[in-house]
Formats: structure tokens, C-alpha cells, sequence
């Protein structure tokens, strides 16, 4: 059976409690808009290839609160060596999930290097993430999910997808808009007087 | 030639004193022999998390990431790292988030490795192009004022503020030298 990117972001964002989410640029921020335009999720409209270093940076100043980058794979692909960073610094409360659809898709759906074999998964697990596995059907997501809120990191989950064009469901666009509804979700109405 | 001139300020600790009185928390880097001090009193600091990147663009995501949770971030790098962060500080600018960034020059004062010479010329002029505040440090005296007069910029007025520490200050001024640093 294959997987629907936007049944698999559902998924793992369902009772998300107080689960901060960083969504690459592109499909996968339409995906956890289309999931619950949430306050605590930083879309990025820009910075491709920097989505896994936001989801540092955050799991690294907030190591109490469990943190999900949801990227997709050309946006990884453009930022591999954070994962050789991720896995240096080894943060406990981070996990990288990618919906890999094997291709770029805002650009005409051309192929990305994951539709001719290499395997995230396993690049994840040599540059020393805790957990690194590879999904292609819908029976391992609720352990995915489980990961995500409790499994010591970093994890790191590769998420075939069919490569299909879904509506947009897009997040506001405004960058400070989205990092200051962010920050005084997680740190408070004080958050602006920083 | 090119001799490094007798510093009238320990840079590298007074700098790191001014970073720990702003509060940063993290400091990500790409290493870097002029940073080579600064990097290690850092890393002895229990107030400071360092992180190693492999490239320099991968540390505007992090101190992006680092304020959003709330933790000030500083980013230590040559020069030539600046080429590669320039498309990921759109994000820094449309975000405004604070961004505090140190960079070593190579590429101008004496410089003996031509491939070090384009960027670093255009390392200014391609920071000012994004919107970075610039300052640039001409002595080792200079630095920490600098670099508390960027802190105060980048982590008050939310944007990018970056101190160009120059090759006067580092003093490199032979491949055999930096290779025996």
C-alpha cells in the first residue's frame, strides 16, 4: 500500500501535545498546515537545506520539549552535513522525519538522488543518530509517532510517499509573523521583551 | 612584513567574556586558526554549548532555531564561510532574527593564499548586500567593544550584525605559520 504524504503528516502530528515543529520548505509545511495551521509550528517559506539545524538549535535550547523537523527529501539532501552535526551533538529530545517522494516537487517533479538509491536512512544512522529506519507502508507509523514523544534521539525516519500533486494548504507567509506567534506559544508573552 | 602587532588586549578572552555577559548560550563554528583561542574558551565554558558544523550555512539555521527556543546564539568563522551562508540570511532578515556572527578575515592584509583573496574582499560588500550590520575590527583592541556594539545591535534590534576581525589582528602571514598554529 502506498503511503499519502498528507495521511502520514496527519499521523505523526495527531495529539501533538507539546510537540515544536520545524516543516521544511515546500510540501511538507502545506502538509503540517493541512494537519492544523498550529503555533507551534515554524514553516519555512526559504532557507533550503537548514530546516534540520533549526530543529537543533530548538531541541538544543528547549531540552525538556520534544522537537520533529518534517522535511522533505531534496530539502534534506541540500543540508546532509547536518546530519554529521545532529549526530555529534546527539540531542535526546530531536527527531528528523523525512517524506520522500523522490522528487522536487514544487519545481515540475523532477528526481531527487533518493529516486536512484541513496538511502537517508542509513546516512542518518552512519553519522550517529540514535534511530534511523525506513518506512514504506502504514503499519510502522504509530511506532514512528511513539518515537517522536518518547524514544531517547536523535531519531530519524525516511518516509516513502507516491509522488502526487495535493492542494495547497498553506501557512502564513510573514517570517516574523511566524517566529514571534512561535516564540510567545513556547516562552510566553514575555518572549517579546527578550 | 606583515608581523601581527603586539596586542594591547587579549581579544580572544576579553571577546569571550563579552559573549558570556550577553548571555549566548550557544556557539556554533566552523573552525578557523584566528578563532582557534576563542573556540577553545568556549568550549571550557559550562554557560556555552559549541557545536562543530561542517558548513558555515548550517549555523544561520541553528541560531535561528536557538531563538525560537529562546537561547541567544553566536557564530564564529572565517571569511571565506561568509559565501556560504548567503541565501539562508534571507531568513534571518525576513524573520528578523537575531543573528551574531564573528568572522576572521583572510583575502586582505598581507595575504599569501590567492584563492582566499575574492572573498574576502567581497566578504563586506556581500554582508551589506543582505542586510548584515558590519563592523570592522582594524585591532585587536577594537574587537570586544565590536563586538558588544554587535551583540547590542543583533540581540536588541533583532537582525544580523557581524564584526570582520582582520588579518592585522590574526597575523597570518605565511602558509608554513598557519599550518604550525
Amino acid at each position: 500500500m502506498t503511503l499519502h504524504r498528507r495521511d502520514v503528516v496527519q499521523a505523526l502530528l495527531a495529539e501533538r501535545g507539546g510537540l515544536l515543529v520545524v516543516a521544511g520548505l515546500g510540501s511538507t509545511a502545506w502538509d503540517c498546515t493541512a494537519a492544523g495551521d498550529h503555533d507551534l509550528t515554524f514553516p519555512l517559506w526559504g532557507a533550503m537545506g537548514c530546516a534540520a539545524m533549526l530543529g537543533l538549535g530548538l531541541a538544543l535550547a528547549q531540552p525538556q520539549r520534544r522537537v520533529l523537523v518534517v522535511t522533505g527529501d531534496g530539502e534534506m539532501l541540500m543540508g546532509l552535513g547536518s546530519l554529521a552535526t545532529i549526530g555529534v551533538q546527539r540531542p535526546a529530545n530531536l527527531s528528523v522525519v523525512v517524506i520522500d517522494n523522490e522528487r522536487y516537487g514544487e519545481t515540475g517533479m523532477q528526481e531527487t538522488h533518493t529516486a536512484h538509491g541513496v538511502d537517508l536512512a542509513a546516512i542518518a544512522r552512519a553519522a550517529g543518530f540514535a534511530s534511523g529506519v525506513l518506512l514504506r507502508d502504514a503499519a510502522g507509523l504509530g511506532a514512528l509517532r511513539r518515537t517522536i514523544h518518547e524514544a531517547p534521539g536523535p531519531n530519524f525516519a525516511q518516509v516513502k510517499v507516491s509522488a502526487e500533486k495535493v492542494p495547497l494548504v498553506l501557512p502564513p507567509r510573514e517570517g516574523a509573523l511566524l517566529k514571534n506567534r512561535f516564540r510567545a506559544a513556547l516562552l510566553g508573552a514575555g518572549a517579546a521583551l527578550q | 612584513m606583515n608581523a601581527p602587532l603586539p596586542a594591547a588586549v587579549d581579544w580572544p578572552l576579553a571577546t569571550h567574556q563579552v559573549l558570556a555577559r550577553h548571555g549566548v548560550g550557544l556557539v556554533g563554528y566552523v573552525p578557523d586558526a584566528g578563532h582557534k583561542r576563542l573556540i577553545e574558551l568556549c568550549q571550557a565554558d559550562a554557560r556555552m554549548r559549541t557545536v562543530v558544523m561542517t558548513t558555515e550555512e548550517e549555523g544561520v539555521g541553528l541560531a535561528a532555531g536557538a531563538w525560537l527556543g529562546g537561547v541567544k546564539c553566536a557564530l564564529l568563522m572565517q571569511s571565506s564561510g561568509v559565501g556560504n551562508i548567503i541565501n539562508a540570511l534571507g531568513m534571518t532578515r525576513e524573520c528578523r532574527f537575531p543573528l551574531l556572527l564573528l568572522a576572521t578575515m583572510r583575502g586582505e592584509n598581507g595575504e599569501f593564499n590567492p584563492w582566499q583573496v575574492p572573498m574576502g574582499q567581497a566578504t563586506p560588500g556581500v554582508l551589506r548586500a543582505m542586510g548584515v550590520v558590519v563592523h570592522q575590527a582594524e585591532s585587536a583592541d577594537a574587537v570586544p567593544g565590536q563586538v558588544d556594539a554587535s551583540a547590542r545591535i543583533a540581540f536588541g534590534s533583532y537582525c544580523a550584525a557581524a564584526v570582520l576581525i582582520s588579518q592585522v589582528v590574526i597575523g597570518i602571514k605565511s602558509f608554513q605559520e598557519q599550518s604550525g598554529r
